[in-house]
């Protein structure tokens, strides 16, 4: 009985998320592009969500004729129920934690990849070429970025010997020097690991600027195109839902889960700084919309293969020098920081200075009157 | 060739970027563009045809729709041609006010140019928003003066419609000092993005034989390595008077066609700053100027400027009476527009669409 | 790398700015808020009548049918009366039996009013005349595009 509590609570929070996300969404947005953004629906737009879902809703469900039934209802099912059980293994805060398994990090991923089946599986079974086109090409940005984001945290289960979510947000527990928490966004590779998982988690979902699957200059609509109504509902929600999760797992991996960023703030209920840190990487996933042009596709799959997966190798590498470097005395323990700075930085540095170099803005020449 | 296993893929005419109806039919391999046939001919509206029976005068605001961004200069152009078909001179004030007016066109033009480029390319509309910001500011001053924010029907043979008062003075001098730290912060936001970038050099390179081959003017043509503009090589109006330099690319893509465009900008601040500070007292249209039932002598006139797309020129043949026997537009965005499939062979759909962008064609300039 | 961090410290200027500065939230919520036309500003073309208690009586077209054949998109339909009347100034004049504009057609241009030599038709500043039907609705009458003018 209390874990069904649990799941209605958990299904009705982020659904409520979602609804105010895209509110916010649209809201910031508006005021970035110096405009107010919806604000005819209720006071200050509030309502707009309510009305947005009525509009699904009402839509007339549309299923191409020979299209394979079956796979065209199920795609959005699956993606939005694989999106709901990733939730289950975050902790929201110290006694907050739905399912403690053992191994939760890798669950989590585990059921993230398998929403790309059911991108492949809308664009199969929409029986339309361009959904076939679109889909293969989402598919190939997904698998692209499923090996960086994985990688990237494989450091963070090397340093705090544990699997399971709640070990993790706890081997971040305690403060250096008194007053700095020791989050692992505090290390060098805990920081570069943060980049890295940001980057693939901003193409995981399907976000600016690695939207070219769903970029409306493209072939269409991509591997939605087929879908009206409430199954595009279900889609667009599983987008937010991914959005919120892989936000909520870099929050629990390298931000300190739950844990309050000053000593003396304990107490704060720890759902609270969860929240607090959740809505600041999502507001970074929409201030990055605001500004970003997109990527081609050939280009964004070059970043994730030559770019991410050497630089999360690398970050390894810089992970195994920190845990082996915990116990060297004294001046050790600035070697350790150097050599593990070092070992991130280096190619870090060397990766962008080529790609500057490649491409730098222009001088023009002039021709007087 | 055989296209059996190739995918066509109509882009447009219904199409969130393809500025205005026109219509791309992409033979695709895989993801690279192998052939490209535009087809257009949906905003034809019968402008010229429409130019045989109607008077001199009546064909003016007609102009104000081919290129429908840039009025002003459609106009200055078309009053150009019937000036020279008739002997017509113009008041040294009035070509003073002409030129003012094409510069602030070429600002509107090219930032709104800016703006939609990187809409294309996916930057959600932020760039577009703050470019429509600025050209809006432009726009009042166009609604302030003529009546209307882009139809403005402005210019007459002998000068222009009306006289610039002392206010719009000063609000167009305060426009143009705040459009340069508005430009500084544009660049600010884009020209250094490494996206920009990636997406934008080496990509729709147009070699500089075939732009002259073609028949390209404009940024286009300049972005190509061809350092030629109308304002200098023909010397129009009284453009000598203003010294400003012309910005010219090498190599001839993307990019180069942007940040010419965004060059173009700030000089033509300085060509403003200039005419508004030495502009002299004196009638706007000549006394003995005739706009209703012009009946020019027989004979042909071309009269062409440099358009914020290119060379748009107006073509007249007159048999005397009042209306003219021919009426022929050089589309530039037409022009410009039939070195497409050359720019983007070898590339991607994405890039074809960001190509197509940054040639800047109006739909209406293209089919009239 | 910096240019994509100096773009985001722009749009974060933008963000913080709409709330502060009215250069950075220039939307005019329609129709609870309305821009300021200039005096220039032309919509619709109207018929000048002289006194408000005969608008029709006291119309300063006189039929000459110049705006008529001036009118690029020829939108303007005038039937000449067959009797005349005195004007203003005492003299017979013909008058306009009917006028009938077609707003759907009309680009207001302005080139009627430039034309007329008896400034009897000006550009108006009314732009919310949008109906529901399409037939006919915006064909304008003479009644109806008379306005009094002080």
């Amino acid at each position: 009985m209390r874990d069904l509590l649990i799941i209605a609570a958990l299904i009705g929070f982020f659904a409520g998320l979602f609804a105010v996300l895209t509110w916010a969404e649209r809201k910031l947005l508006g005021r970035v592009q110096n405009r107010p953004g919806p604000n005819r629906t209720g006071p200050f737009g509030v309502l707009q969500p309510v009305a947005d879902g009525i509009k699904m809703l009402t839509k007339e469900d549309i299923v191409p004729a020979h299209c394979d039934r079956t796979l065209h209802l199920l795609a959005p099912v699956v993606v939005v129920a694989l999106s709901i059980l990733t939730f289950a293994v975050i902790p929201f805060g110290r006694h907050w934690l739905p399912a403690d398994l053992d191994c939760g990090i890798l669950f989590f991923f585990a059921a993230g990849s398998g929403t790309e089946l059911a991108v492949f599986m809308a664009g199969w079974a929409s029986r339309n070429k361009y959904s076939l086109l679109a889909a293969m090409r989402a598919l190939a940005q997904l698998i692209s970025y499923e090996l960086p984001l994985l990688l990237s945290w494989v450091p963070v289960v090397i340093v705090s010997g544990s699997l399971s979510t709640q070990g993790v947000v706890l081997a971040q527990s305690g403060w250096a020097f008194g007053f700095l928490p020791r989050w692992n966004v505090f290390t060098p590779w805990g920081a570069a690991g943060l980049v890295l998982f940001l980057i693939a988690a901003v193409a995981e979902c399907n976000r600016s600027p690695f939207d070219l699957p769903e970029a409306e200059s493209e072939l269409i609509a991509g591997h939605l195109t087929e879908y009206s109504g409430f199954k595009y509902a279900l889609f667009f929600m599983a987008e937010y839902f991914g959005m919120s999760a892989l936000s909520a797992m870099a929050v629990t991996l390298f931000l300190g889960g739950w844990g309050p960023p000053l000593p003396g703030l304990g107490f704060v209920p720890t759902p609270l700084w969860f929240l607090a840190k959740l809505l600041a990487l999502l507001f970074g996933f929409i201030w990055l919309r605001a500004t970003w042009p997109r990527l081609r596709l050939d280009q964004l799959t070059r970043l994730g293969w030559l770019g991410l997966l050497p630089l999360c190798l690398v970050n390894l590498a810089a992970a195994g020098i920190w845990r082996s470097g915990r116990d060297w005395p004294g001046a050790g323990q600035i070697g350790r920081w150097l050599g593990a700075a070092a070992c991130i930085g280096l190619p870090a540095a060397v990766l962008l200075l080529r790609a500057a170099v490649r491409r730098a803005p222009r001088t023009y020449a002039y021709r007087s009157a | 060739m055989s296209f059996g296993d190739l995918l066509e893929v109509s882009v447009g005419p219904h199409h969130p970027s393809t500025h205005g109806v026109f219509r791309m039919r992409v033979t695709l391999d895989g993801e690279t563009v192998v052939r490209l046939k535009p087809v257009f001919g949906y905003l034809h509206r019968n402008h010229e045809k429409i130019a045989e029976s109607i008077s001199y005068l009546g064909s003016m605001p007609f102009t104000d729709r081919l290129d429908y961004m840039n009025a002003m200069s459609n106009n200055w152009a078309y009053a150009l041609a019937v000036e020279k078909l008739t002997g017509q001179s113009v008041p040294e004030r009035a070509e003073y006010v002409r030129i003012i007016l094409a510069e602030l066109t070429r600002l509107l033009n090219h930032v709104c140019l800016a703006g939609f480029l990187l809409q294309d390319m996916g930057a959600s509309g932020t760039p577009l928003m703050y470019a429509f910001r600025e050209r809006e500011k432009i726009l009042d001053l166009f609604e302030s003066l003529s009546g209307s924010r882009m139809m403005c029907n402005f210019q007459r043979f002998g000068g222009c419609r009306q006289d610039l008062s002392a206010d719009w003075l000063r609000e167009a001098g305060r426009l143009i000092d705040r459009f340069g730290p508005f430009l500084d912060e544009f660049e600010l936001l884009l020209a250094g993005n490494e996206i920009v970038l990636a997406r934008t050099q080496g990509v729709g390179v147009l070699p500089r034989a075939l732009a002259i081959s073609a028949g390209a003017t404009g940024p286009v043509l300049r972005a190509s390595g061809v350092a030629y503009d109308l304002r200098q090589a023909d010397g129009y109006g009284l453009y000598p008077r203003f010294p400003f330099r012309v910005p010219y690319g090498t190599h001839g893509d993307t990019y180069d066609r942007y940040r010419v465009r965004v060059l173009e900008m700030r000089e033509s601040l300085g060509i403003l700053r200039q005419a508004l500070a030495t502009l002299p007292e004196g009638p706007v249209l000549d006394p003995k100027a005739r706009l209703r039932g012009l009946r020019p002598k027989a004979g042909e006139a071309y009269g062409r400027i440099e358009g914020p797309k290119g060379e748009i020129g107006f073509y007249l043949v007159s048999d005397g009476g009042p209306n003219p026997y021919r009426y022929r537009v050089r589309p530039p965005s037409l022009i410009n527009l039939t070195a497409l499939e050359d720019m983007c062979l070898g590339h991607t759909l994405a890039d074809a669409v960001v190509i197509l962008g940054s040639i800047d064609i109006v739909l209406g300039e293209v089919d009239r | 790398m910096k240019g994509l961090l100096q773009g985001l410290r722009i749009t974060a200027r933008n963000l913080v700015g709409s709330f502060r500065d009215p250069e950075r939230l220039t939307t005019v919520a329609y129709p609870e808020q309305k821009l300021a036309l200039p005096p220039q500003f032309r919509s619709f073309p109207f018929l000048v009548a002289g006194s408000a208690e005969d608008p029709i009586g006291s119309l300063r077209c006189v039929a000459c049918l110049i705006c008529q054949k001036e009118c690029p998109p020829a939108c303007i339909h005038i039937e000449r009366s067959t009797d005349k009347k005195p004007d203003a100034a005492g003299k017979p004049q013909f008058y306009p039996a009917q006028f009938d504009i077609d707003f759907s057609v009309c680009m207001n241009c302005g080139i009627c009013a430039e034309v007329c030599p008896f400034d009897a038709i000006r550009m108006g500043q009314d732009y919310e005349i949008a109906t529901e039907e399409r037939a006919l609705a915006l064909t304008w009458n003479r009644a109806q595009l008379t306005r009094a003018v002080p």
